[in-house]
């Protein structure tokens, strides 16, 4: 939906120090641009519970990170989101990849469509949806805003891709 | 070596540096004096103690960070280790406390730990850190040695990794919170941060 350019640029715009993530086949396109930054700096985890508790301690540290999964790795970090944000209350921010949204040509019958909004929920994170282009804008919004709130957020990307 | 005993001995050596314990290190970690550069991680999401860890380390390079990890925990993260390797924290130390036991939940042995193994050999975790890319790796059986050595090999090139062979604990094991979470990160994060 937008390109690592783009992101990065926005990243900028926010103060974002680090990003912690594992690449999907759609968020892996912003890997070259955001490997290439000098200002954000880039961890990748092996499993996205570790995303959720790496970016507690960068926090707790002084930087400002941002999570960036796909809604199955939301899924397996389940106890460490939970444990960041609702125990430790960590205003804590991530971009979560919405898997087959835009297209389930690829895995047809996804249950990431039954699954993602509920659990989503449930872990009670205010959260926007960015389904188009033109609602990039959302993000930044919602980001300050949860940031002026001193709560977590997320921002659910719309994705067309496994 | 009784685990109390091992963690006055890098009580003694830590100076200035970050400290986050998790389970049965944090229950003893919080017997001993506190320090406003202590992160005593109860409640935990049992295995992301490292991780935290990381993110502490990466936040604030020019500070040592030293994550008192058991091996129960350590088990539910092994990614956690190539994460820190990848990352190249320079001023990161993980110490693995190795009882071979869920000690929290009433002593059941862990799957690394000889009685689950069929050779009856229990895997090691110096060997596991080697494998994930650590080059400074160090293993104590012996409180006498780690007394020694725990100034030497926690000031070595990081990320360092050190396995410590310690004893079951008898008695009340379960970990506690120090006090509200929002109070001891509000606290946490001023010392971290000055």
């Amino acid at each position: 939906m937008y390109s690592g350019e783009e992101m990065v640029d926005l990243l900028l715009e926010l103060g974002i120090t680090h990003v912690v993530w594992i690449p999907d086949s759609t968020f892996g396109e912003w890997d070259d641009a955001f490997t290439r930054s000098e200002q954000v700096e880039l961890v990748q985890v092996c499993r996205e519970g570790e995303a959720w508790a790496i970016a507690a301690g960068l926090y707790l540290g002084g930087a400002r990170p941002l999570v960036v999964i796909q809604c199955t790795g939301m899924f397996e970090s389940g106890d460490a989101l939970r444990n960041a944000v609702h125990d430790y209350g960590l205003p804590l921010f991530g971009i979560v990849g919405y898997r087959s949204y835009l297209n389930s040509e690829t895995l047809p019958g996804d249950t990431c469509l039954r699954f993602t909004e509920p659990i989503l929920a449930a872990w009670d994170i205010p959260s926007v949806f960015i389904d188009e282009v033109g609602k990039k804008p959302l993000l930044q919004e919602h980001y300050r805003s949860c940031q002026q709130g001193g709560h977590a957020g997320i921002v659910l990307m719309a994705e067309g891709r496994a | 070596m009784p685990l109390p005993e091992a963690l006055r001995v890098l009580q003694a050596h830590r100076q200035d540096s970050v400290v986050i314990s998790t389970m049965g290190a944090a229950r003893e970690w919080a017997k001993l004096d506190p320090s406003p550069l202590d992160f005593v991680y109860v409640p935990s999401s049992m295995g992301q103690a490292p991780s935290l860890g990381l993110g502490v380390a990466l936040a604030q390079p020019a500070r040592r960070v030293i994550i008192c990890n058991g091996d129960g925990c350590m088990l539910m993260n092994l990614g956690s280790l190539v994460t820190i390797t990848a990352a190249g924290a320079k001023n990161l130390v993980l110490v693995v406390v190795e009882n071979g036991i869920y000690e929290v939940t009433g002593g059941q042995a862990t799957a690394a730990a000889a009685a689950r193994r069929e050779d009856g050999e229990s895997l090691c975790f110096a060997d596991m850190a080697r494998a994930c890319g650590f080059t400074s790796v160090f293993e104590f059986t012996a409180l006498d040695d780690w007394a020694a050595r725990c100034e030497e090999v926690i000031n070595q090139p990081g990320p360092v990794f050190i396995c410590l062979k310690v004893e079951w604990a008898e008695g009340d094991v379960s970990p506690r919170s120090p006090g509200p979470a929002s109070e001891r990160v509000a606290r946490f994060m001023e010392a971290v941060q000055l």
